[in-house]
């Protein structure tokens, strides 16, 4: 049922995408300079948008999770996360499909079939009580199975730390998402306040961890990225460009002053 | 319950080790060592955790198992990168003392965030010169998360050195951190020293 609809929020959808393409970044590919653990070459313009969006943290997200996490009941909150995250199920059993891994494709079907009938419409989590617990997947992964490289480090407005082909991963999952494609505009508004509050929840919920970073690191930038790359090298599998086992696992006692 | 199914773990998993330990003594000591290890430190942190004891008693707790049971002068000097060759003994110490109050206030604060959870030894190899200790983090309401700990005989004794939170690198992380507090005091260790003692 190819309506002008759909095609207008194809359109929408592929707006971003476009930009990224136009910047030429999955073909850029920067490659990191030795000793540096990601390549970087947007430094200053990244600084301004880190400084713009712990900003809007301070005066509006922060504040606006605590209200949510202190008004809404716990059990409320984890049901409507949960919520949230199994709507993203079909585009992660999608990804699943395009990486050729069959495991994460069936799991990821199954949870959603599974939590969208027995969990309520995935209110609540039956799937991973059965031994199908969650593996997150997206389209920056498929890439990343596909072989293309990370590229630099980007902190984008209102998403935070990602790199090129994340950010080119986040386009193309919008685009494609099965929940997105086969349902009315009405309720993508729906699940997108679902989305916002499940991250006003995860906020709130690491509220120490991430306003230490926030705000007391000596250099909340740098501190940002590193937390960022690391933790994305090792949900795709260490040995991301960039980074072996052996300088994940570096031995202090061989050489404590290593660079 | 939790609890006992938690010993009865360890003493299934000590038992096995015991078992592995007889038939091969050479390589299998310090594996187990290492088990032992993690198992002693995570033993203590899920008890922490449990306790429900205030914030200020918690990092004080933090502080005697990170004292206890990691290299923290190994740990420490790396995190001050090149600048530790440069410095005297007596800065080393006291950087080494102030870096220890810093780690157990900033890490010890976060212990919150752990409240209701509890981690588990899934297994343990030899990685170069040292082992690898991966246990899972189990908190209500997400999915388990891998905590690796990385456990060396070097210092004469079984420590362990780094930490991983989701292949989040302790050691690399601080050795960041405190490069940035260094260049934020045009590299004047002393007065590094002097802000640490209340940083965190």
């Amino acid at each position: 049922m190819p309506t002008p609809d759909l095609f207008k929020r194809a359109r929408a959808g592929f707006a971003p995408l476009f930009a990224v393409c136009a910047l030429g970044l999955l073909g850029a590919c920067a490659s990191p300079e030795p000793g540096e653990l990601v390549a970087d070459p947007y430094e200053p313009m990244n600084r301004k948008v880190h400084g713009l969006s712990k900003g809007l943290d301070t005066t509006l997200i922060r504040p606006a999770a605590v209200t949510y996490g202190t008004v809404v009941p716990n059990p409320v909150r984890m049901g409507i996360s949960n919520v949230a995250d199994n709507l993203t199920l079909p585009s992660e059993a999608l990804n699943g499909l395009l990486q050729g891994d069959g495991e994460l494709a069936l799991n990821n079907s199954f949870r959603f079939v599974i939590n969208s009938t027995f969990g309520l419409a995935g209110l609540l989590d039956p799937a991973s009580k059965m031994g199908l617990t969650n593996m997150d997947t997206d389209f920056g992964e498929t890439l990343h199975v596909w072989g293309f490289r990370e590229g630099a480090y980007l902190e984008v407005p209102l998403m935070g730390p990602s790199t090129e082909r994340d950010l080119t991963g986040r386009a193309i999952d919008a685009v494609i998402n099965p929940v997105t494609l086969v349902s009315p505009l009405t309720f993508t508004a729906a699940r997108r306040s679902l989305n916002v509050a499940d991250r006003l929840d995860t906020r709130y919920r690491y509220d120490e961890t991430i306003s230490s970073t926030l705000y007391e690191s000596a250099d909340s930038y740098a501190q940002a990225k590193l937390l960022y790359i690391q933790n994305r090298r090792f949900e795709l599998g260490q040995g991301a460009d960039g980074a072996d086992d052996s300088e994940i696992y570096f031995d202090p006692y061989e050489d404590p002053y290593a660079e | 319950m939790l609890n006992n199914s938690i010993s009865r773990r360890n003493v299934l998993l000590g038992a096995s080790a015991l078992t592995f330990v007889s038939a091969l003594p050479a390589v299998a000591l310090t594996e187990a060592g290492a088990t032992k290890l993690i198992n002693s430190v995570i033993g203590q942190i899920n008890s922490v955790i449990a306790s429900g004891k205030s914030e200020a008693a918690m990092i004080k707790e933090f502080e005697n198992i990170f004292v206890r049971y990691s290299d923290v002068p190994t740990i420490a000097r790396y995190t001050l990168g090149v600048s530790a060759r440069s410095a005297s003994d007596s800065q080393l110490r006291s950087f080494t003392s102030a870096f220890t109050g810093y780690i157990s206030r900033k890490y010890g604060k976060r212990f919150r965030e752990f409240m209701g959870g509890r981690l588990e030894v899934q297994q343990t190899k030899a990685v170069k010169s040292f082992y690898e200790v991966k246990t899972l983090a189990y908190l209500p309401g997400s999915a388990p998360f891998d905590v690796t700990f990385l456990v060396s005989d070097k210092s004469g004794k079984d420590l362990f050195f780094n930490m991983f939170i989701e292949g989040v690198n302790l050691l690399l992380t601080e050795r960041e951190e405190i490069g940035a507090m260094l260049d934020r005091r045009g590299g004047n260790i002393d007065s590094l020293i002097a802000d640490l003692q209340k940083a965190g």
